[in-house]
């Protein structure tokens, strides 16, 4: 018995794997995306995209936390619960300013008087919505999953040892993270 | 012995991520209530059930519209008062109004490819054989896997609702091209039911992409002991094709979809350019409706592959038990499983030859295109030489598995005319498409879907389904199958358009009208005797003949080495070891040697 447990701890944890495979989908999702738009592009009509200065402090800001989340599994690992629950809500802190930015982002364009929906509007500007607003709302997803370990890592009544779990959460949370820089980068290059 | 005190392989996995989950596992397994034991029930069996009698339903349903539409095509000068009874403004006069026409071939396709031959047919197998025959107590997580049920639930509601709304369902075809579906003022169809439609189909893709992240994880991760990927059998390694094609190509149809969603409710314009309708020019501009269609089969042709898969590697298992053979050419069947899903990914241009698409690039697509005939040719050798003085036993599994090879073969020749874009200029849109599809896909993964629950069937329930239906069931289906689209063919290549309602007042085809009448009154009976399988079906359930012991096909792979009515866990003790591949029929004067026993001295390692 021993000798199996033994050669199941060598094997990536199935949970993990899952994560892989489903980080792999959400790929192809994006890549089909940004495909559509490179294709767009190439056609008459395309308006040059703008981006809100925005988007880039709320880079920087996916990228803290992304830092922080690294934090947070290091200090759960030195079993320093009090410093993972203190990044925990640091990353939470910083995911949840990311979206407020995002959507604030949003609002700009109405300053910039470029129409992102409906008569008048441009493909350019409708794809960025489209795009960064299915990434916002897998950001959403990763909150939601954080602010659940934090809630349980809060509770006094049970001591967690599971590591597992904060280890999804945190590869999750720096693909979203990857992502977006990616994004950003492409609308940047691919004006 | 329960099962949480049986350490295993897998055990160390679930149980090590679940601390807190553990204490739970007692009441579940020993105190099932009605509630967990049969609706939001973890146990991949039951879940399998879930999806077959789900997709049951919604195969008749399916089925019923297509009766429907061919009464119209068949009887087109006929009226039918009762239509009028039961479906009102859509069959005024008792007979079909062209909106009605469409909604009915829109929901038939979409039930049929989506509901019945993805959810229903790789949403049971893969469930019900994954871990019964790799050799696991569960899926890698029965969580996600039960969520992936009641998505598809939920994705099935919303579409049932669509058909109860005042403008009707989708009725653009199931392939939704925009303009038409974009623009609520261009049909009744693109109103409310487009909504309804990709909504229901967005909770779809959750649904199997849910599923196909845990079957990969599965297979990958949870193999018992001694079970090398070379030791699969052949169904799970096309499950396992099946979930791959399927996580990679979904997505790309939801983004085209969310592209949609935008289009048809915020106004923007990524489909949409210089457009009129009645009379009204609509803003949008800078539009393109091609780059619909590139997302839509970047999904949809890999898609008829997501289909048509499950049925490949459960046909392979079937003929090889049956045939008392081993399965030829193992490796072969393997790596043309692979070549299919590769090239699913790059032959979708091959749908849109007539879209303007450039004639050098066109080229290319033709030539990948007709690549796939090479492993396609692969596996019909394989089955055929596996057949070949072999003990056929014709069960009812083992003549839907013959009848399927039939099918395979004459549905995938016209594919060779198909996908010459030469050709294609000529032949699409007609009946020749029709008929090719459905041979090739359609029916033909019925007949897969047919086979694999004759064959498992005694596993599910530990009962025999009724033989003498069984057979009625088979040659009818058979037999009807043939009449109904070997004939449109030769519509297709006179030049038949499909999505036409009445071909009396048009010359060129008015000649076709008894030969449809044909059609439509083999499809009303082919019909029926679907009924009969259904009732079969749910009445072997209580009523069939028991199975009395473990392993009434004398079958290698695992799922016969449980409890002939197995529990969730499937195994009362520990999970048998792997000694040997599925295959081992017919060898060293024995009739078969089940992959739990050990190598013989006499034998080499396999």
């Amino acid at each position: 018995m021993a000798t199996t447990m033994n050669i199941q701890r060598e094997r990536i944890h199935p949970h993990k794997f899952t994560l892989w495979v489903g980080i792999g989908s959400i790929i192809m999702m994006f890549a089909g995306l940004t495909s559509a738009y490179i294709v767009k592009r190439s056609q008459s009509g395309w308006v040059m995209l703008e981006i809100p200065f925005l988007f880039w402090i709320s880079t920087l800001t996916i990228l803290l936390s992304s830092v922080s989340v690294h934090f947070a599994l290091k200090s759960f690992k030195k079993r320093d619960l009090d410093r993972y629950r203190k990044f925990l809500y640091l990353t939470l802190a910083l995911g949840v300013a990311f979206l407020v930015m995002q959507v604030m982002g949003f609002y700009m364009y109405r300053e910039m008087d470029i129409r992102i929906t409906g008569a008048g509007s441009n493909a350019s500007h409708s794809f960025i919505l489209a795009i960064a607003g299915l990434h916002g709302i897998h950001v959403l997803g990763g909150i939601i999953a954080l602010a659940y370990i934090a809630i349980k890592a809060s509770s006094l009544q049970r001591r967690e040892y599971n590591i597992v779990p904060a280890q999804i959460i945190a590869t999750y949370w720096h693909f979203v993270d990857v992502l977006w820089i990616y994004l950003i980068l492409f609308f940047n290059w691919m004006r | 012995m329960s099962i949480e005190h049986t350490t295993t392989v897998q055990e160390s996995a679930s149980l090590a991520s679940t601390h807190d989950h553990h204490d739970g596992h007692h009441e579940h397994h020993h105190e099932e209530s009605f509630i967990s034991k049969y609706v939001f029930s973890q146990d991949h069996k039951m879940i399998a059930k879930q999806f077959l009698i789900t997709g049951m339903i919604w195969a008749v349903i399916g089925g019923l519209f297509s009766v429907l539409f061919r009464l119209q095509l068949g009887y087109p000068e006929m009226s039918f008062p009762i239509l009028e009874d039961l479906f009102g403004k859509w069959a005024a006069g008792g007979r079909i109004s062209n909106e009605f026409y469409y909604a009915l071939v829109t929901m038939h396709g979409t039930i049929l490819v989506f509901f019945v031959l993805t959810a229903g047919l790789s949403g049971t197998f893969a469930n019900f054989l994954i871990p019964l025959q790799i050799g696991a107590r569960d899926m890698a997580s029965p969580m996600l896997n039960m969520l992936s049920y009641w998505f598809f639930f939920l994705a099935s509601i919303i579409m049932f609702a669509s058909m109860f709304i005042q403008t009707g369902p989708a009725s653009g075809g199931w392939t939704i091209y925009p303009p038409l579906s974009a623009l609520g003022q261009a049909s009744e169809g693109s109103k409310l039911g487009m909504d309804y439609w990709l909504v229901s189909m967005a909770m779809f893709i959750v649904s199997s992409l849910l599923g196909g992240l845990n079957y990969i994880s599965t297979i990958l991760n949870m193999r018992t002991k001694g079970m090398t990927m070379t030791r699969l059998p052949l169904t799970i390694w096309a499950l396992f094709f099946t979930a791959v094609l399927g996580v990679l190509s979904f997505p790309v149809l939801l983004s085209g979809a969310i592209l949609l969603l935008f289009d048809r409710n915020l106004g923007t314009s990524f489909y949409l350019s210089e457009i009129v309708v009645k009379g009204e020019i609509l803003p949008n501009e800078g539009g393109s409706a091609i780059l619909f269609q590139h997302l839509f089969w970047f999904l949809g042709h890999p898609e008829v592959y997501i289909i048509l898969l499950p049925a490949l590697g459960m046909v392979s298992e079937i003929l090889s038990v049956n045939s008392r053979k081993p399965i030829f050419g193992y490796l072969a069947m393997v790596g043309s499983l692979f070549a299919i899903a590769i090239l699913a990914f790059l032959v979708w241009a091959h749908h849109m030859f007539v879209t303007g698409l450039n004639p050098f690039l066109g080229a290319f697509f033709v030539l990948l295109t007709l690549l796939i005939a090479v492993p396609s040719a692969i596996k019909v050798f394989n089955w055929l030489t596996t057949l070949w003085r072999g003990n056929l036993r014709f069960t009812p599994g083992m003549l839907f598995a013959i009848g399927f090879v039939s099918l395979f073969i004459s549905g995938g020749l016209t594919g060779i005319f198909l996908g010459n874009s030469t050709l294609d200029i000529h032949l699409h849109d007609t009946y020749f498409v029709v008929a090719h599809f459905h041979i090739v896909m359609g029916v033909a993964s019925m007949f897969g879907m047919f086979a694999g629950v004759y064959h498992w069937y005694p596993k599910m329930y530990g009962r025999y389904m009724n033989n003498t239906l069984a057979y009625i069931h088979f040659w009818v289906s058979l037999i009807g199958a043939y009449l109904i689209f070997w004939p449109m063919h030769y519509q297709g290549l006179a030049g038949m358009p499909r999505r036409y309602t009445d071909f009396s007042n048009w010359e060129s085809f008015k000649q076709f009208g008894e030969m449809n009448r044909f059609i439509s009154t083999v499809a009303m009976i082919v019909f029926v005797v679907q009924l009969l399988f259904i009732f079969n079906f749910f009445y072997s359930i209580w009523k069939g003949r028991k199975v009395t012991t473990q392993n009434p096909w004398g079958a290698n792979t695992l799922e016969w080495t449980t409890p002939v009515r197995p529990g969730h866990g499937n195994w009362p003790g520990e999970i048998p070891e792997v000694h040997r591949w599925a295959y081992d029929y017919g060898k060293d004067g024995r009739d078969f040697i089940p992959q739990t026993e050990k190598i013989s001295d006499s034998e080499s390692k396999h």
